[in-house]
């Protein structure tokens, strides 16, 4: 077991080699930008993919937490605080290093939060904000969670495009780059292209061996124990509230992981990172995944994340997912990649005619 | 001291008052049947007792120590494990880890000793599995190991879910009609399967129908109906009852 998960890291990461050189030899090179953005909203669905596919919870609100992340890194590292100057507490985090000078929009300098600082703030207020709301809502089920997640999801976009200091509708802009390792940004245009696409998928490798550890552990099996029998697993033993809980958090600190980067990647964030149609789309792709598939999960969101960023849906962007979220609930509710034709045949006939929906 | 002491228990559904202050006691060491025409409120005790539900009033006592209130893993961190009526199996798991469900109580590794693959875990899983087998081996169903849990026939899914409730090896089990849906060789075979986890330190309360089952098995025997108990004594005792026979064994001896 041990032996099989760091072979598929590895295997998951010469794929990884593999793309980049492949396009680096088809001189697409530009292609590695949006492979790169693809990353980030990967780490989104492979949260996901633990919080539906093993604890069996929905969550319709993972875009707002990806957006609670980027903001947070984005509203930090751009903020002013050069009139504060002289308050203590200010005088204090800049003495830190925690504020840092850097140049401004105009060529003026001035005193914002470093990216670490930043993200280590985007970090702890997900953490807080998905355990604040985490506590009442996971106490619901099935359609009711989703329901209040979705709440959940339109109040951060409703708020974020209100926020005149978030730059309401047009969103946060000029956001620098985070020097994560000595020599490594993430940011910075097309000269660090081939870095940041290795930082990006590099994260997720390290986000699949976490997450497959998990799955494989007493704690994943609990999870997976909820997800088929919540009552017997609470009898055996399992705090049912709690795994649910940590689940939840958890996959969203990695949402806001991913926002905070593509934040910085992107040199900004708009509020439709937190929109509706974003977490339908995550939905959507941990949907196709299968349910309970960490890798499958990863593999489409790849796949169908940089399909859209490159625009090849067009226009039809959106419906593109909703229409895969429709096929997939009709013919293989549980992921594509486990796909089954004569099965998948036999449940969607058997749905079409309105008799094989169960409970 | 009792090891589970019932006092005054009641719950009402409604209208429907399902346990009428039942007060009982369960020895430590000992097999306690509780037999009751359906709908007599058994389930619910069970239901009671594990923390499934709170009761409107009465206490529950295990080893002297009031529970009721606490939620039911709570309840099994305590050392009580029971089985399900409706069989109730993790699906989409192998017979094996539904059984290493069943060690949760006896092990600790949380989220980030399994985000990090720590090394202390590695041992304590080889642990959940080693016990695991054992429990399987126990009602034996070793070679269901592999198995899809719950594409296993009805008879195995008693088995492996029996399996899941010793897997701990509970202080004391609650049985909720083991023997629905058995054979009479399956059911001799239980009725010695009960008595060896009794013999392994178990303190067993079963809830049956199987009149033989429960006179074989049992050291003493209460009796529920509507909601009341009727009566508590040794099995000899409660078949000569007279409000036993009238209410019960009398009318309809299942
Ligand atoms: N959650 C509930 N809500 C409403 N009524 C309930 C509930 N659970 C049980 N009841 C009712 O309480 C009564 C006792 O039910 P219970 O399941 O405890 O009986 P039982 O003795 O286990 O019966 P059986 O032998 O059929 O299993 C029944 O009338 C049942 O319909
Ligand atoms: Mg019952």
């Amino acid at each position: 077991m041990l032996g099989s998960r760091y072979a598929r890291v590895a295997l998951f990461l010469a794929a990884v080699v593999a793309v980049q050189l492949l396009a680096h030899a088809a001189e697409k090179p530009f292609f590695l930008t949006q492979l790169t953005m693809a990353a980030y909203y990967t780490l989104v669905a492979a949260g996901l993919s633990l919080l539906m596919g093993y604890a069996g919870q929905i969550s319709l609100g993972h875009a707002a937490f990806f957006a609670i992340g980027g903001y947070a890194s984005g509203y930090l590292t751009t903020v002013d605080l050069t009139a504060r100057r002289e308050g203590p507490l200010v005088a204090v985090l800049a003495r830190l290093h925690v504020l840092v000078p850097h140049a401004d929009l105009y060529g003026g300098e001035a005193l914002s939060f470093h990216p670490w600082a930043a993200f280590a703030v985007a970090v702890v207020l997900t953490l807080a904000v998905a355990w604040l709301i985490g506590v009442p809502v996971l106490k619901l089920k099935g359609h009711y969670l989703a329901m209040a997640t979705l709440g959940f999801g339109t109040i951060v976009y409703s708020i974020l495009l209100a926020s005149e200091s978030l730059g309401a509708a047009d969103g946060l802009g000029s956001v620098p780059p985070f020097p994560l390792l000595p020599g490594i940004s993430v940011g910075g245009g097309r000269a660090a292209r081939v870095a940041n696409y290795y930082v990006a998928w590099g994260l997720v490798a390290l986000a699949l061996l976490v997450l497959s550890s998990l799955v494989e552990s007493r704690v994943g099996r609990a999870l997976r124990a909820i997800h088929g029998a919540e009552d017997a697993a609470a009898s055996m033993g399992v705090d049912v509230a709690r795994y649910k809980l940590k689940t939840f958090v958890l996959s969203a600190v990695l949402a806001a992981v991913g926002g905070s980067f593509l934040t910085h990647f992107n040199a900004g964030i708009g509020p439709a990172e937190a929109g509706v149609m974003k977490s339908v789309r995550y939905v959507a792709i941990v949907a196709v995944g299968g349910m309970g598939s960490l890798w499958g999960t990863v593999a489409t969101s790849a796949v169908l994340t940089f399909l859209s960023l490159r625009g090849y849906f067009g226009t039809l962007d959106d419906a593109v997912f909703g229409a895969v979220l429709i096929a997939v609930m009709l013919f293989s509710p549980d992921g594509v990649l486990r796909f089954d034709p004569r099965g998948a045949l036999r449940t969607a006939r058997d749905r079409l005619r309105g008799s094989g929906v169960a409970g | 001291m009792s090891l589970l002491e019932v006092s005054g228990l009641s719950k009402r559904f409604g209208g429907l008052h399902a346990v009428k202050d039942v007060s009982f006691r369960v020895e430590k060491g000992t097999i306690k049947a509780i037999i009751g025409p359906n709908g007599a409120g058994k389930t619910t005790l069970f239901n009671l007792v594990s923390g499934v539900i709170p009761p409107d009033s009465g206490a529950v006592l295990l080893r002297g120590e009031e529970v009721n209130g606490c939620p039911p893993h709570r309840i099994a961190a305590m050392g009580v494990s029971r089985t399900f009526q409706q069989i109730r199996l993790f699906a989409q798991m192998t017979a094996l880890e539904n059984v290493m469900v069943g060690v949760h109580p006896r092990s600790r590794a949380g989220f980030l000793a399994g985000m990090f693959h720590l090394p202390w875990t590695w041992r304590e899983e080889r642990d959940i599995e080693r016990r695991a087998r054992e429990a399987l081996e126990l009602v034996g169903a070793a070679d269901l190991a592999g198995a899809d849990a719950t594409s296993l026939s009805y008879g195995q899914q008693r088995s492996v879910e029996l399996a899941r409730a010793v897997a701990a090896e509970p202080e004391l089990l609650l049985l909720d009609e083991p023997a629905a849906g058995l054979n009479m060789r399956e059911t001799s075979e239980l009725a010695k399967l009960i008595k060896r986890i009794r013999e392994r330190g178990t303190t067993v309360l079963i809830v049956e129908h199987d009149m033989g089952l429960v006179m074989n098995v049992s050291d003493e025997v209460a009796v529920l109906s509507y909601g009341e108990k009727i009566a508590d004594a040794t099995p000899r005792a409660v078949q000569k009852d007279p409000e036993v026979i009238r209410v019960y064994l009398g009318d309809d001896a299942c």
